[in-house]
């Protein structure tokens, strides 16, 4: 059995930016870390791989420049078996639809059984690519998974969840393409060893020649801003001490809730 | 400009997320002709009483509940043959299930998850990018662009009311497949808290860093006399039980003072306590989203600023 995870590097949380000429820039030595839901999707590969009595193997699909690397090694690290690393400048800025489509083409010969993914990216956040990729490659599909069972080499049953501390079990012929939702499992460390065995495992590299594909984004990015604040705040900032006094006052008498 | 608004409903209770794309839809500045298309019989006469041009009722056994390949079918058939400009829904858990997959189906574009559409010579769709953090605003060359739009952008009690709508029944073929097939929704058994009901709630979010650090949030509740909630990730960690979670997953909560403690406030957490009278945020990042929705909030580190907080907050109320 076959399993495709796909991982996400993104810029870290906390990084800085600012907005010139209707455009965001982060500072440039700014962090990058594996999108948050894709990290428990790839343990959620690795629990299926280790738990089943099959032979399956895990294999990581990224899209991203060069600095997307690291991510890809951790998962590697971690216990899939290889990757495919699909990087070039040509797919930089693409919209949800034109990403699936790169991904549809870079990984339809594989036949996976099983598309593993996050539920959402935490940059753009579409929230669609694996349930865009299902389509294309005509799986069957489910999203925002809190658990997975895999009943033999056919069938893999999923609890959604849904809206309020509501969920509903889903089954899915395979191949299947499930989108992972946080707090599902506990995302494993690397181990030292899972550390020296990446070094062996293979990274395939995909150019847009290797994949060959023509693009005609219909989506255009006009202008990026940063948000208006929808209330007027009253903002302490500075050492604690200096402004504890003012702080309790508007608790007590502005705000009325102490 | 030819409009259409799924209209997500279950044995007459219409979801308000589908509303509230509806009030973007009609507020858009040229208004658009505007369908509402929905699945459920009996939501018809109340989508009937809305201004909007046309109500479409489209039947099918398999449409009774949520089947998402039917669903993308009998979507995919009535874009065909209607070719409407814009296509938009609620941006739903429902619709993230099966919305992306009618976008590859007909391979147009689906604009996911909009705070605001707006019309400028051309639809403008605005989209919040980086957790909140930045507003993105696009445009569409496509013929049809399928939209969602995030709950609470808009008003659902402010989508205008009228009595011309043309009610549409029709019929709609659907080869049944087997993929997927769902069984019965069910709620996980409740906790012990009513965070619903509590006037006063500290929530903690991953600023708190570990599960060691949880007490100094935990005083600074006591001190208040508030119940403790949190965000998802410090659930996901295990360090607080999931019936105490915020969220579009977890509570929707609207106590009189809601203080989050190292949350940066994403919109599935803000979905959960908008609605509180007072909001105070504590988090280090000027431009965290939660301060675009506080009353009071405080730039700082929490591990200095809540130990005096509580201390302060104690004498306070020895005082008073
Ligand atoms: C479908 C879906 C459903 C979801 N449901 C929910 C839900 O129900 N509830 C929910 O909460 N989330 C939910 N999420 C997740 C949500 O998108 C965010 O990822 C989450 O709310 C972030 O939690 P956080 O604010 O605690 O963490 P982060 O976003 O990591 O924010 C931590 C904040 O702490 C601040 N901070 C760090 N250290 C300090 C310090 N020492 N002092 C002061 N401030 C500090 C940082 O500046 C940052 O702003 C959902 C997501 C999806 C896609
Ligand atoms: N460039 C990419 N490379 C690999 N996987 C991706 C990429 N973009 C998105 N994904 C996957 O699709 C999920 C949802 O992303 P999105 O639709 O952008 O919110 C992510 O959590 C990843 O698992």
């Amino acid at each position: 059995m076959k399993v495709c995870v796909l991982v996400k590097s993104v810029i870290d949380k906390d990084s800085r930016f600012e907005i010139k000429e209707g455009l965001v820039h982060f500072d440039s030595y700014s962090d990058r870390t594996t999108n948050e839901s894709d990290n428990y999707a790839l343990e959620e590969a690795l629990l299926i791989k280790e738990s089943s009595d099959q032979d399956v193997e895990v294999v990581v699909a990224c899209l991203g420049s060069e600095d997307s690397s690291q991510s890809i090694k951790d998962c590697l690290s971690k216990g899939a078996d290889r990757a495919i690393h699909i990087l070039d400048e040509k797919f930089n800025s693409l919209d949800a639809l034109s990403i699936s489509k790169v991904l549809k083409n870079a990984l339809e010969e594989e036949k996976f059984d099983i598309i593993l993914s996050g539920l959402q990216s935490d940059d753009i956040g579409n929230g669609q690519i694996g349930i865009l990729l299902s389509e294309h490659l005509n799986m069957s599909h489910a999203s925002l998974a809190m658990e997975t069972e895999l009943n033999g080499a056919e069938k893999i049953r999923v609890k959604r969840e849904l809206e309020a501390g509501w969920f509903q079990w889903t089954t899915l012929s395979l191949p299947a393409s499930i989108t992972i939702q946080s707090g599902i499992n506990k995302p494993r460390y690397a181990s030292l060893r899972g550390i020296m065995m990446m070094k062996k495992k293979p990274i395939k590299v995909l150019s847009s020649s290797d994949i060959g594909i023509e693009l005609n984004q219909a989506t255009s990015l006009l202008e990026q801003s940063i948000p208006k604040k929808e209330k007027e705040t009253k903002f302490f900032d500075g050492e604690a001490d200096s402004f504890m006094d003012d702080l309790i006052n508007s608790m007590a008498n502005d705000l009325k809730v102490i | 400009m030819k409009s259409f608004v799924f209209i997500q409903s279950e044995a007459g209770v219409i979801n308000k997320n589908s509303l509230e794309a509806l009030c973007g839809i009609q507020k858009l500045s040229s208004r658009p002709s505007i369908t509402a298309i929905t699945f459920d019989e009996q939501s018809v006469e109340t989508l009937s009483g809305y201004n909007i041009d046309r109500v479409l009722h489209l039947k099918n056994p398999l449409l009774q509940s949520y089947n998402p390949l039917a669903y993308v079918e009998a979507i995919q058939k009535i874009i065909q043959t209607e070719q409407p400009n814009l296509f938009a829904f609620g941006h739903t858990y429902e619709a993230r299930d099966w919305v992306p997959r009618l976008s590859a189906r007909l391979d147009i574009p689906f604009i996911s998850d909009c705070t605001k559409i707006r019309f400028e010579n051309n639809t403008i769709f605005t989209r919040h990018i980086y957790q909140g953090k930045i507003a993105c605003d696009l445009t569409s060359s496509s013929e049809t662009t399928i939209l969602s739009i995030q709950s609470g952008s808009y008003r659902s009690d402010e989508v205008d009311s009228g009595s011309s709508a043309t009610v549409e029944n029709q019929e709609v073929d659907i080869v049944e497949d087997k993929r997927i097939s769902q069984e019965d929704k069910f709620q996980e058994s409740k906790g012990t808290v009513d965070l619903a009901n509590s006037d006063l709630i500290v929530s903690i979010g991953r600023g708190i860093e570990k599960e060691e650090n949880i007490p100094i949030a935990e005083e600074l509740a006591q001190a208040i006399g508030a119940e403790i909630g949190s965000s998802r990730p410090v659930v996901d960690y295990g360090w607080v039980p999931h019936d105490r979670q915020i969220g579009s997953s977890g509570h929707i909560v609207s106590p009189k003072l809601y203080l989050a403690v190292g949350i940066s406030g994403a919109v599935q957490h803000q979905v959960g306590m908008k609605g509180s009278e007072a909001i105070i945020a504590i988090n280090k990042d000027k431009n965290a989203p939660i301060f675009e929705i506080a009353d009071i909030g405080i730039v700082g580190d929490i591990f200095e600023i809540i130990p005096k907080l509580t201390a302060a907050i104690k004498e306070h109320k020895q005082k008073s």
